[in-house]
């Protein structure tokens, strides 16, 4: 369970997060949801400590990420699998490599068994024939997916997507919302989607938490975001592409 | 009134320089993050610099010969004092110092795009998230490639130095090979040699470390790498200029 509490923080004297408190209950997939500029990948960053919050906590399974030593953040982050909104791939590297990096870093598995984990790692994103490329070859969604198998190569417990579907086209958001659904059920993941996307939200979401101007505005199962009369969050998902009507028809 | 955030902006990079330091110094006990990449980096930075090193000392060498030589007219003065010129000359300042500034462009000026284009892209982030070092995995093994590879080059470059001049000397009827190492020889400490040897050390950590510095805190995209890339190169430069003044001053 990840406990974020009372967290803020600014930056250059800006204040990007403003006493936000949040739980992410296990095995559930939280979305964390707001327009450009809200907040949220920031957030998303505080969850693994990759920013420290100027006062508040962040509990992962009841360890204050930023107060322990470096060395037991890392092996706190090894629980987590991250899907960077770019793909974050390491661009010297083949798809298939990347993959296996994670692998080859904490693990003592032989070369045969680390290339069929790596492979299947790749199966389960519907990419198993892509392995010898670099990601410079690969178009945007296939890197995206390249690197969610990169994120799920050591079975973590919990996987944060940034902006998972963000630039690509409906057809491949809808896959990559499928992926998010299936490995969640599949690996039994604790999954946390960064998003502006209502469409995604909606198909694949238990909760969401509305982060706006650094607040946490709303949160809530997603019956209670149709049931919502916030005028605030119904802007946000009246400005959406797929409306909540329809998207909700469709979920 | 001046902007007081401007003014401290220099001992805020420094404070983290600092940091960034004395976490890679911690970080070398972690020999298996890097071990691969150390490898890789001594062939990138140490091996594949050679042919430019070489280059620039054989014509290093190459015109202190010629320019000595235009400058010694006197019949009473033996032509070997062209080689006991030359070889101290390469040994002591060129054989470093033109190598040093090279570097910063070649070695300095690549780890500071490579790392800043790994932060913009997130790429460090995601060796973070993963539970790695990115220090230990990306900066300990330049600095450490930087620290043993630049010596290497420096002993390439006063041997190439000083066989560019002894081959202008022969074939610009200067004076012979033999007169030429016999100066050359005869004016030889080998303290020169363990001076030059540290300043390639120090060059090199003043290069690797403040390109990786300046690469590592990369921000703002595009823009944000060709900045850090020039001030890598730029910066490097004259702190290898402060430095020389420094160790001359303080070993010689």
């Amino acid at each position: 369970m990840i406990e974020i509490k009372n967290i803020t923080k600014s930056f250059d004297e800006r204040i990007v997060l403003q006493d936000v408190s949040l739980t992410i209950e296990e095995g559930e997939t939280h979305a964390i949801i707001g327009r450009s500029g809200s907040g949220k990948s920031v957030l998303m960053k505080h969850i693994i400590g990759l920013l420290k919050p100027d006062s508040g906590q962040v509990l992962v399974d009841n360890v204050d990420i930023n107060t322990v030593p470096y060395g037991e953040l890392r092996t706190v982050r090894q629980q987590f699998g991250v899907l960077f909104q770019g793909g974050a791939l390491f661009d010297s590297m083949t798809a298939f490599d990347n993959v296996a990096f994670p692998l080859r870093t904490f693990t003592d598995l032989g070369e045969k068994e680390l290339r069929e984990r790596a492979q299947e790692c790749l199966e389960l994103v519907r990419l198993d024939d892509i392995g010898s490329k670099r990601p410079s070859e690969l178009s945007g969604g296939m890197q995206k997916r390249v690197a969610l198998a990169r994120a799920i190569a050591l079975r973590p417990r919990y996987v944060i997507y940034d902006e998972p579907t963000s630039g690509l086209d409906p057809e491949t958001s809808n896959r990559i919302d499928e992926l998010i659904r299936s490995l969640a059920d599949q690996l039994n993941i604790t999954s946390i989607v960064v998003t502006h996307d209502m469409h995604s939200v909606l198909s694949i979401a238990d909760r969401a938490s509305f982060v706006h101007e650094g607040r946490l505005r709303w949160i809530g199962t997603i019956p209670e975001l149709h049931a919502s009369n916030d005028e605030v969050l119904l802007d946000f998902v009246k400005a959406n592409e797929y409306q909540i009507g329809n998207a909700g028809a469709t979920a | 009134m001046p902007d007081l955030h401007l003014l401290l902006r220099p001992f805020f990079s420094l404070g983290r320089y600092s940091l960034l330091l004395s976490q890679a110094f911690i970080s070398l006990g972690e020999f298996k993050t890097y071990r691969k990449n150390l490898t890789e980096q001594m062939i990138r930075i140490g091996i594949d610099s050679i042919p430019i090193i070489a280059l620039s000392a054989a014509f290093s060498g190459a015109v202190t010969t010629v320019q000595t030589a235009y400058q010694l007219v006197s019949p009473l003065i033996p032509k070997s004092i062209i080689g006991s010129i030359v070889a101290p000359s390469m040994i002591l300042e060129l054989g470093v110092v033109v190598p040093a500034f090279i570097l910063a462009g070649r070695v300095g000026a690549r780890i500071a795009a490579e790392l800043g284009t790994m932060r913009v892209s997130e790429q460090i982030d995601a060796l973070e998230a993963m539970g790695l070092n990115s220090v230990s995995y990306l900066v300990v093994p330049r600095v450490l490639a930087g620290l043993v590879m630049f010596p290497v080059l420096y002993i390439v470059a006063c041997f190439v130095g000083i066989g560019g001049g002894v081959l202008v000397a022969e074939l610009g009827g200067f004076l012979s090979a033999g007169e030429f190492m016999q100066g050359a020889r005869e004016f030889f400490r080998p303290f020169d040699a363990v001076f030059g040897i540290i300043k390639a050390v120090v060059f090199g950590f003043i290069i690797t470390t403040i390109a990786a510095f300046k690469g590592y805190y990369t921000r703002g995209g595009a823009e944000g790498v060709g900045r850090s890339t020039t001030e890598a190169a730029v910066t490097s430069c004259v702190f290898i200029l402060l430095g020389d003044l420094l160790l001359a001053m303080l070993l010689l």
